[in-house]
């Protein structure tokens, strides 16, 4: 009787074991899964992996040369050799991660008829001219005509020459080393028309380390899709002076035609306002001297601030904002000028704002004036270093080369290309660090367009097809900050870690304590009931 | 800050009267204007008017200059094509009952984003002529996302606006307007003013202790001519304040401009052509002896102003008589004999509204509206946008005047769509002779998702004012109005004939309780089921687990000692 309790008590106490382990593997192989399941945050899956590869991105920036030899440049035998390709690769050094690569593709050939014909004629422009007429040159391609060492196409002292539109000529020379020689003069001119290092460090200022680039090379507007520029009239004193000015005139004149130049970088719109009983935010001082007044120089940061508040947000767009304000200063503080530090009044009497703008102080309003102001290095075109002997064409009608917009392109483009990678790399660390984030199939898609985009420009970059280049690191930047700044992203960021407890923990704790008990009753027991029979022994 | 810069851009710059030949006149106006009105209750009412006319086509011009126009309004006009915006900011009710009809009622938040009719200025309401102009555009209003709008004003208007679901369109009048179901408590809107002229008046710690206080933006194109070829967009920015001069004059219910605005004018705005003060004055006409304006005005202005004739001195900051003699004007008005209290003339139309009804569930909305004309009967036009989560029973709606059935000649109504578009209920109503009309419809509340609550939800939701359009008869017959000559106050709305005037009234904002969830619920609920599963789970875990063995009956215990006790006392042979 009590054996048969006791194999009865030991059957019971088995069958109880066995539900106990039962328990445990359901909760553990079924509710586990289903919660983590069920609980998860939804994480479109994301190019984490081309992500980090772009970090490491080699930007080969191929610029297609067409170098164009005339009968008497080089040698007979040198022209023999003709037509051949050069290239000419040049790493340029900057402190970034991205390596950039210069590649000049010089296409050697012998100069056609016509262009025999009109580099021979009397003068650079009447040579233009003519050369101009046959063919559309690709954006970022760039000409360059060899001519005879004594050639009276330039002046004697001269040994290059830029033209306005995408084309140089270099004198040529009776050598034996002559393609060499001329090879090299040939990039120096091509640098100056497309590449050059501190371009590409203005374009890349926001993402090189602060101390190497000063704040000069930060004063051009960083890249976007679009502009707005605003010109403000500041009257503070409407009392005494009702001042005009003809700005539509003005704009049609002289901004027009430079944006319009200046078109393929971007959207622009141009709009004015006059804006009455806005004040300068500094007193200016007087100088008995000269009974005049004047504004320190480092008082100018005081000045934009106030004057800041009134000129408006636009309501009608996000782009960048380019203020450029003529300020007629009050009757009782006129004439105005501005000092610099020597004490001196600058020529201009204007200063501009990196970035910002630029504001103008008429003198004195004795008579109708004509001011003057725009600053194109806002805009990122930088004045270029030529090389010595060279001589630049002068200003064209649009007061912009086309080889100056090819320069703003290649600029831009790397710098998009800098901003988007960035941005993709910070949006991926993001997602990488904080797991609560939800990633919508929106976003991803946008992040792999991005990164496509990318790719692409920089394959069209190394292809030498400047346009489309341009044209694909904006998708680029636009789609990488889209994604960065999809709203989704924050929906589930600020559910914090006692809520999830608070809510978890009646269930878990009362199911998961009997079973962890148990689990280690079972254990102990075990463990116990395997020492035994060694004992035994 | 270099301050060296390469320059390639004339621009030319030219002196104004110095006379230099303008390369052309300036194309726009500023009139300002402030009308001080003593209400029959003893408070004075003060309305500020700066009207900015602009002869331009803003829609159509590639590049944007702008001179006295605001370059942020004129932006948003031409960039979302837009025929009319309005926009006002009130605190504040007025009191159509005891202050009289006002010159231009606004509600609390109201954005209104008109599409046609342009007001012509001989007055008449006159839509533009295809031939003359291009067809207009289809309207991209409303956008397909509401939040643009409201962020767009908000940016410029510094205001908090919320705008809720989509925009709605009435179908009559006001001609095609679309407005928009906001919340209506807002914020404060700064407005761009000169600070010469009337605006140096404008000092905030006083403006904002008045009984109300409203300020409104209003966009409008008007008709540059009689035939109406271009057109002009006019620009209002209007301030009504409502000063309770009769406690802060100790009893008195003398007034001067500087005690009610602590400023006193001093010059005019050198950028107006028109700047102006009007005092209502007409009771000083009647008797002399009643009141005294100091200084005496040089000119009055006489005209049939709703309805009423009305007397108004005039004093002109332009004149320069006027300021010179003592470098400032402090206008004062003191009652020589304090006039008796009788009961103000009750206005013909005044409307009251109301919600009625007890619990969560269900309610009713009812609007009274008053005609207190003797012997006309006239008709409004009624309009109410009712938030979705009122679920209007449109079966319920009754009208009745006088005790009897009022069949309304028209009604338009739109049902809601929940969460995208409020009711829009529609009626032209004709309103009998001396009669109080009552429109009542009842609603049920509906339930809100939880994060559709706002931050404070017992407060109660907002439902925006019914809108009230009518041509109110008037007592004296008006001569119509000259746009550009008359008065501010005077050509806010058309004037079509004389025998009647134009008058549209807001009633009151209402609040409205909805069923309000307790927000720890959802967390209560997960707590409570997780409970009740856990102990689910434990006994069935426990009947599982748990190994049963038969207990030996052991002697002793304490129970069982007790009760042999007991046994033993009752005589009962112990367990």
């Amino acid at each position: 009787m009590a054996a048969a309790g006791a194999a009865a008590t030991h059957l019971e106490v088995a069958r109880g074991k066995r539900a106990a382990l039962f328990f445990a593997a359901v909760a553990i192989v079924l509710g586990l899964p289903l919660w983590w399941k069920t609980t998860e945050t939804y994480r479109a899956s994301l190019p984490y992996s081309q992500i980090s590869g772009l970090n490491a991105l080699q930007l080969r920036l191929m610029v297609p040369v067409t170098v164009v030899f005339t009968r008497e440049s080089v040698p007979l035998d040198d022209q023999e050799k003709l037509p051949f390709t050069v290239v000419h690769e040049r790493e340029i050094p900057l402190k970034y991660k991205m390596k950039i690569k210069c590649r000049f593709q010089k296409a050697y050939r012998r100069a056609l008829d016509h262009e025999e014909e009109a580099l021979s004629s009397g003068s650079v422009q009447e040579a233009e001219a003519m050369l101009d007429e046959p063919q559309e040159q690709a954006e970022g391609s760039l000409t360059v005509y060899v001519i005879s060492e004594h050639s009276s196409l330039l002046p004697q002292d001269m040994m290059s020459y830029i033209g306005p539109k995408r084309t140089a000529v270099v004198r040529g020379i009776m050598h034996r080393e002559a393609f060499n020689i001329i090879g090299r003069r040939i990039v120096q001119v091509a640098q100056a028309m497309s590449l050059t290092e501190d371009v590409l460090a203005a374009a890349l200022a926001d993402h090189l380390p602060e101390d190497k680039w000063s704040a000069e090379k930060r004063r051009p507007l960083k890249s976007s899709l679009g502009y707005e520029i605003t010109f403000s009239l500041l009257n503070p004193d409407p009392k005494s002076h009702d001042v005009y000015w003809d700005i539509e005139g003005a704009v049609r004149r002289y901004v027009q035609p430079f944006l319009n130049a200046l078109g393929a970088a971007g959207n622009f719109s141009v709009d004015s306002q006059i804006l009455y009983y806005a004040m300068l935010g500094v007193n200016p001082r007087f100088d008995s001297a000269s009974s005049s007044y004047y504004l320190d120089m480092h008082s100018l940061p005081h000045v934009i601030n106030p004057v800041e508040s009134r000129l408006g947000s636009s309501a009608a767009s996000l782009y960048p904002v380019l203020n450029f304000l003529l300020y007629v200063p009050e009757l009782a503080h006129s004439p105005l000028y501005i000092q610099d530090k020597d004490g001196a009044p600058v020529a201009t009497n204007a200063f501009h704002s990196p970035r910002w703008g630029g504001i103008m102080v008429i003198v004195t309003l004795r008579r109708p004036q004509s001011p003057c102001f725009w600053d194109r290095l806002l805009f990122g075109i930088a004045q270029p270093q030529l090389p010595p002997k060279c001589l630049l064409s002068g200003p064209t009608s649009e007061g912009l080369m086309t080889w100056e917009l090819d320069r703003l392109l290649w600029a831009r483009s790397v710098e998009n290309l800098a901003t988007a990678t960035t941005t993709l790399t910070s949006l991926a660390q993001l997602l990488g660090k904080i797991s609560n984030i939800v990633i919508k199939d929106d976003v991803a898609s946008e992040v792999y367009k991005a990164v496509a985009a990318v790719q692409k420009s920089a394959e069209e970059l190394a292809s030498g097809h400047l346009a489309s280049a341009f044209v694909a690191s904006q998708e680029a930047v636009t789609s990488s900050e889209l994604a960065f700044f999809d709203p989704s992203l924050l929906h589930l960021l600020y559910f914090p870690d006692d809520q999830k407890f608070a809510i978890y923990i009646p269930l878990f704790l009362p199911m998961a304590v009997p079973i962890l008990l148990s689990l280690v009753k079972i254990f102990l027991e075990t463990r116990k009931s395997w020492r035994k029979p060694e004992k035994t022994d | 800050m270099a301050a060296a810069m390469p320059l390639a851009l004339l621009v030319l710059l030219l002196l104004g009267p110095g006379g230099w030949c303008l390369a052309e006149p300036p194309r726009d106006s500023l009139r300002e204007e402030l009308v001080i009105t003593p209400l029959p209750s003893g408070d004075v009412a003060a309305t500020f008017q700066f009207r900015t006319r602009w002869d331009s086509e803003l829609q159509r011009e590639g590049v944007s200059h702008y001179r006295l126009f605001p370059k942020a309004l004129g932006q948003l006009i031409s960039k979302y094509s837009l025929r009319e915006l309005h926009l006002s900011f009130t605190q504040g009710f007025w009191r159509t009952r005891y202050w009289g009809p006002p010159f231009l009622q606004a509600p609390s938040v109201w954005i209104n984003l008109g599409r046609s009719s342009v007001m012509s200025s001989q007055g008449s309401s006159a839509p533009l002529s295809t031939s003359s102009t291009p067809p207009t555009q289809s309207l991209p209003l409303p956008p397909s996302n509401p939040w643009v709008w409201p962020m767009t004003l908000t940016t410029t208007f510094c205001a908090m606006l919320c705008c809720r679901g989509r925009w709605s369109a009435p179908k009559t009048s006001p001609p095609g307007r679309s407005s928009c179901p906001v919340v209506p408590r807002a914020s404060l809107i700064s407005f761009h003013l000169l600070q010469a002229g009337l605006s140096v008046l404008l000092k905030a710690d006083r403006l904002f202790h008045t009984s109300y206080h409203s300020q409104a933006v209003h966009i409008r194109p008007v008709c540059r001519n009689a035939r109406c070829t271009s057109i002009s967009w006019e620009l209002r920015q209007t301030l009504s304040v409502v000063f309770d001069a009769f406690i802060t004059g100790q009893g008195k219910k003398d007034w001067s401009l500087f005690r009610m605005f602590s400023r006193t004018l001093t010059e005019p705005c050198p950028l107006a052509s028109e700047s102006r003060v009007y005092v209502d004055i007409t009771t000083y006409n009647q008797d002399n002896e009643t009141l005294e304006v100091h200084p005496p005005p040089t000119t009055t202005y006489q005209d049939v102003i709703l309805g009423t004739r009305k007397t108004y001195a005039i004093y002109d900051l332009l004149d320069t008589a006027m300021i010179n003699n003592s470098r400032n004007l402090n206008i004062q008005l003191k009652w020589k004999r304090p006039p008796e209290n009788e009961a103000p003339p009750v206005p013909f139309l005044h409307a009251q509204r109301y919600v009625s009804g007890y619990g969560l569930q269900k309610g009713e909305l009812s609007t009274l509206l008053y005609n207190t004309h003797p012997y006309r009967a006239f008709p409004v036009l009624l309009l109410d946008t009712v938030p979705w989560y009122l679920r209007l029973y449109v079966h319920t709606l009754t009208i009745t005047s006088k005790g009897k059935e009022n069949k309304p000649s028209y009604i338009h109504y739109q049902p809601a769509q929940d969460r995208l578009q409020p009711h829009l209920l529609e009626m032209l109503i004709q309103l009998p002779a001396n009669s109080v009309t009552k429109v009542s419809i009842q609603f049920e509340r509906a339930l809100l998702k939880w994060t559709e609550y706002t931050p404070d939800p017992n407060h109660g939701f907002y439902v925006s004012p019914s809108v009230l359009s009518a041509l109110v008869p008037s007592m004296v017959a008006a001569k119509p109005v000259d746009w550009e000559e008359s008065p501010l106050f005077n050509s806010l709305f058309p004037v079509s004939d004389g025998s009647n005037y134009f008058v549209r009234l807001y009633t009151e904002p209402l609040l409205v309780n909805l069923p309000t969830p307790d927000f720890s619920m959802p967390y209560n609920v997960i707590c409570l089921t997780c409970t009740v599963v856990a102990v689910c789970y434990g006994s069935f875990y426990n009947l599982l687990t748990r190994t049963f063995h038969i207990e030996e009956p052991r002697t002793g215990g304490l129970a069982k000692r007790l009760a042999n006790l007991i046994r033993r006392a009752r005589g009962v042979p112990p367990l």
